[in-house]
């Protein structure tokens, strides 16, 4: 069977991971491959990087750093931020990404997600929608969450998968950084709605969390940072609960 | 060891590559004739849209060179399912060294099947030292239907043949490359072979 997967996101700043990372045995954790390998050793089934330098100079270092990751990490990997062409991704996968995520640049101009899948192919156009609610409705936002669009969620969610997204990342910017749980209801009505693989991000703080997302949200994966970068859910203990509760998952 | 990862314009060439170079071994991208004849062991890689690749294939004038080959080959996902003889995706005819037809999955399941999944009924020196049900990375909308070819079956939707073999080709739907440690295992025995 399909295994339910675990994601853990790395923020990544001129080519160094940025937010606090407390990993154990780790002698540089603002070195974005050592830190990879070591999430590929414990099980992470995925990772994602995403590039939030706003230099032109960090972008080139974010090319290298992905050269570095393909040659060293033996798991599957999404890099996000700041992409906005063709040429972009084909930078990035020529580079060894396995797949890109695409946010703003996907609502300024939503015929790149139909330019990206027919080039590249679905399997690699990954594409990122935050939102959060505002009276009663699921408002889409873009620039890291910043500026709210006309767009609402289910009904852009509709659209990316038309065009050709192989996949959707939900951040729910109402969850986001609680610590309180994933958005399941919502994640359940995406998933319901389109047929492709969802995947949860925002409200990750316990192992409960990720158990109700997959069950009550029938999230595909579930990506979260800092209940991993801290030690505070360890990903084995993670994967031996989620199948304790009957959940399949890759051990 | 001579070995050749088939360069003709598609595919995740650089992690298969990184994959060969974690296990010790060069591997040149070629899409030259006589080098590819020349190979001890050669890898046919693909993702992307089946017509597409199919189209670059013969540009770069390949299709017959791969069905004349001798040695080992390892066809990886798009890679496998272009050695089959007809692709539902593009209605694209293949190279038809595996007389099997490759489908693609209803919507009674999310397409494309993206992520891990087992491996079973495991019957090739491919997978030696593999366990039956260990999990592999996939990323895939079209599937190989069961065939008497089939060594490996996955599960999804219906069972189909995650991995087959013929005489000296070998095609696996699944990535070794991005399959952690038991996918680098099978690229080691496919360079055992």
């Amino acid at each position: 069977m399909l295994t339910k997967r675990i994601i853990p996101c790395l923020d990544i700043k001129n080519g160094r991971t940025v937010k606090g990372v407390n990993f154990v045995n780790l002698i540089d954790a603002g070195d974005p491959v050592a830190l990879a390998k070591q999430y590929a050793e414990v099980g992470a089934d995925e990772l994602v990087f995403l590039d939030i330098s706003a230099t032109l100079e960090g972008r080139k270092t974010m090319l290298e750093m992905v050269l570095k990751v393909a040659a060293q990490v033996n798991i599957p990997f999404t890099v996000g931020g700041g992409i906005s062409t063709v040429e972009d991704v084909d930078a990035l996968l020529h580079c060894g990404a396995d797949k890109v995520s695409i946010n703003s640049s996907a609502i300024k101009r939503p015929i790149l997600i139909n330019e990206l899948s027919q080039k590249f192919g679905s399997q690699c156009v990954v594409v990122a929608i935050d939102a959060k609610q505002i009276d009663g409705k699921w408002v889409v936002h873009l620039a890291g969450g910043t500026i709210p669009t006309e767009l609402e969620l289910f009904d852009w969610a509709k659209e990316v998968e038309q065009r050709g997204a192989g996949e959707i990342l939900f951040t729910s910017m109402d969850n986001d950084g609680t610590k309180e749980g994933f958005a399941n209801e919502a994640l359940a009505k995406l998933s319901a709605l389109v047929n492709i693989p969802i995947i949860a991000s925002g409200g990750a703080g316990s192992v409960q969390h990720f158990i109700d997302t997959f069950i009550k949200g029938k999230s595909d994966a579930a990506l979260a940072a800092s209940v991993f970068h801290f030690g505070e859910i360890p990903i084995p203990t993670l994967k031996q609960e989620l199948k304790n509760n009957t959940i399949e998952v890759r051990l | 060891m001579k070995l050749v990862i088939l360069n003709y314009g598609v595919g995740n060439i650089k992690s298969i590559q990184f994959a060969f170079d974690r296990l010790g071994v060069t591997a040149v991208l070629s899409s030259d004739a006589e080098e590819i004849k020349a190979a001890d062991k050669i890898i046919f890689p693909g993702v992307g849209e089946a017509s597409s690749a199919m189209k670059k294939l013969k540009e770069a004038g390949l299709e017959d060179v791969i069905t004349k080959l001798n040695q080992p080959v390892l066809g990886i996902c798009l890679g496998m399912q272009l050695m089959c003889r007809k692709l539902e995706e593009g209605n694209t005819n293949g190279l038809g060294i595996f007389d099997v037809a490759v489908k693609r999955f209803s919507t009674s399941v999310k397409v494309p099947q993206m992520g891990w999944n087992t491996i079973t009924n495991l019957k090739s020196k491919l997978f030696k030292d593999i366990s039956d049900k260990e999990y592999m990375y996939l990323v895939h909308s079209y599937y190989v239907e069961e065939n008497k070819n089939t060594i490996a079956t996955t599960d999804y939707e219906l069972p189909y043949a995650s991995a087959i073999q013929k005489d000296n080709f070998y095609g696996v739907q699944f990535h070794p490359e991005k399959s952690g440690q038991l996918g680098e295992r099978i690229l080691q025995n496919f360079l055992n072979l």
